[in-house]
């Protein structure tokens, strides 16, 4: 299509005439698309946002009411106190922090050893990470939830944290980035006596920096979202995390306080539409990124 | 011996470190690569091996004894009427979410990539979904397919439709969750297929005008054949990314209602934590996993056709 436009401009004059009465026609369309395409993805979220501020009355009434005539802002504290919110951030928090540290650590590390430190059978050792990306981790979950219960780990930081806290991906996108990186700067600070956590910490990390964050901001918005491996992992109250949270609030057969609902829901994402406005550029290239290279 | 001979001769960083046999980077190979190595010993590879036994043996999970079946559980799942629902549920859900996201992330690729005013707010309202969470995503949704008072009701009432009830009927429930997985994930394949249109070569595009191609043409002659290495990506991930669909199920249906809705996952999930029958859900997700690994060996074969070739 983005040929329409160019052709019609490079048309012999007369036909040109005609043509960009279509081309201009061809426009109007796209706008008309572009529209309806931004419609059906804000709208929902718009609907969210207005309903988190609905009084009952007006949730339930049809034609529905688009803007809250009296917003109650006090959802949003009766959604935090209908079930333990704030139980439940701080368990998302820590284990989003520790989660994601964890694996970008052991990622790190991984991919620098792979990459700048001899060891026999290295490549095997890669094919080795490489066959976990072949295995997802909701087949996984009922072993995984048994060795957790032997552990004695049901219901702590350790359990929803650990068994995710090594992602081959990550440190295989790692590994990618860390090949490209020029040999000759890690060998004159070698020479100088600095020992390979420093390297890794001075040379290689500061250099890879735009990956990193990258690797960073996927696995935030993984850990920050995810909802099997806790549910499984967890069954105190106490030790939910947000989405679990979430689903407390909404009652499949009942009537629903919609209202505090989307309060919640909006809460629970307000934090990740932050983190995507601030750095959408990064999420979306490392989102790609097996896309393109592969 | 050999292994030193090579290991010069591959590189000639020799001169960095000690030379004996035990090169000192062997233990801080072996300590860097070890934290991971270990989570992954015993998060991913051992319980596929411990899942293989469970899968042959007849357990509630909590007895002590777990009773050896052979592949009992496999013949009782391919056998069973529930089992061959669930396969249905799961490649019906696939398939629909597999064409939703090729058909509509190529056209709205196609029309953000055209230069207009807003399209680039456009890609991020679209892209924002695919990072938010499910379970949040869900309700949203579970709201506006409320049959009296959602949104939907008032869109399908503008083109004259009435609105069934949606996530308690079993012939729409499913329909609607595969409307809320596409709209959650159409701007990755969306996105994807803009970075596919934007690395075709232009002169690609002349050529065809030179020969006097109409836009459709070129569209079907060029576009189609540049992005099929996009699209085969698309397929792969959408496919694997479909058969491990969770939170939207959890969230809105729970499976129901009566199985309409229920999935691989769901189904292993419910066998293993909610029914206790450790070995069928071990026999399920035995199967969902090889189903994967046959996707994900047909992408390997084909990215190693594509490297030989280019």
């Amino acid at each position: 299509m983005d040929v329409t436009a160019d052709e019609a401009r490079s048309r012999p004059r007369g036909v040109q005439e005609t043509q960009s009465r279509w081309a201009g026609l061809g426009s109007v369309m796209q706008y008309v698309l572009l529209l309806l395409t931004a419609l059906v993805f804000i709208v929902p979220l718009f609907w969210m946002a207005t309903a988190s501020l609905k009084g009952l009355q007006e949730i339930y009434t049809f034609p529905p009411v688009w803007i809250p005539t009296q917003p109650k802002w006090e959802n949003y504290p009766n959604a935090w106190n209908a079930a333990p919110f704030t139980r439940f951030y701080i368990n998302t928090l820590i284990t989003t922090f520790f989660g994601v540290g964890l694996e970008i650590v052991n990622a790190a590390l991984t991919a620098y050893a792979l990459v700048f430190l001899r060891f026999p059978g290295k490549n095997l050792i890669f094919i080795v990470l490489l066959a976990a990306l072949m295995i997802p981790v909701q087949v996984t979950i009922l072993p995984n939830y048994l060795t957790i219960a032997a552990l004695g780990w049901l219901n702590t930081y350790q359990g929803i944290i650990l068994p995710g806290a090594s992602v081959a991906f990550t440190a295989f996108l790692l590994r990618q980035h860390f090949l490209t990186l020029p040999t000759a700067l890690l060998e004159a600070a070698r020479l100088e006596g600095a020992g390979h956590l420093q390297l890794l910490w001075r040379i290689v990390l500061p250099l890879s920096r735009p990956v990193l964050v990258t690797g960073i901001l996927i696995s935030v918005v993984a850990k920050w979202n995810d909802f099997l491996w806790p549910l499984i992992v967890t069954n105190r109250l106490n030790m939910r995390v947000l989405p679990i949270g979430l689903s407390y609030l909404f009652d499949r057969e009942g009537n629903n306080q919609w209202g505090i609902i989307m309060a919640a829901t909006i809460f629970v994402v307000m934090p990740i539409v932050i983190l995507f406005i601030w750095a959408q550029r990064h999420i979306i290239s490392g989102l790609i990124a097996g896309a393109t290279k592969g | 011996m050999s292994v030193t001979a090579k290991r010069t001769a591959r590189n000639g960083k020799a001169g960095i470190g000690g030379k004996g046999r035990l090169h000192p980077d062997h233990l801080i190979f072996l300590a860097f690569i070890a934290p991971n190595f270990l989570l992954l010993g015993l998060f991913t590879y051992w319980p596929m091996v411990y899942q293989s036994y469970l899968s042959l043996t007849r357990w509630d999970l909590i007895s002590p004894i777990k009773q050896f079946v052979g592949l009992e559980n496999y013949v009782v799942l391919f056998g069973g009427q529930e089992f061959q629902r669930v396969l249905f549920n799961t490649f019906y859900f696939t398939g629909t979410v597999l064409l939703g996201s090729i058909v509509l992330g190529l056209g709205l690729a196609v029309l953000l990539n055209q230069r207009l005013r807003g399209r680039n707010i456009v890609r991020s309202v679209v892209f924002a979904p695919v990072i938010l969470s499910g379970a949040a995503i869900g309700l949203v949704w579970a709201y506006i397919f409320d049959p009296t008072y959602g949104l939907m009701r008032v869109v399908l009432g503008a083109i004259g439709l009435s609105s069934p009830s949606w996530l308690t009927d079993t012939k729409w429930a499913m329909p609607a969750i595969i409307i809320v997985y596409l709209w959650k994930n159409l701007g990755y394949a969306a996105i994807v297929y803009l970075a596919g249109l934007q690395n075709i070569p232009q002169d690609l595009y002349e050529a065809a005008r030179v020969d006097g191609a109409t836009p459709w043409q070129s569209f079907r002659n060029v576009t189609l054949p540049q992005l099929s290495p996009t699209t085969f990506f698309i397929v792969v991930t959408t496919i694997l990314g479909s058969f491990q669909a969770f939170d939207i199920i959890a969230v809105m249906t729970k499976g129901g209602p009566v199985n309409a809705t229920t999935t691989m996952v769901w189904y292993l999930y419910e066998e293993g934590f909610v029914a206790f029958r450790a070995g069928r859900a071990a026999a399920a997700a035995m199967i969902l996993f090889v189903l994967m690994l046959a996707v994900t060996l047909v992408q390997v074969r084909y990215l190693q056709r594509r490297v030989h070739y280019s």
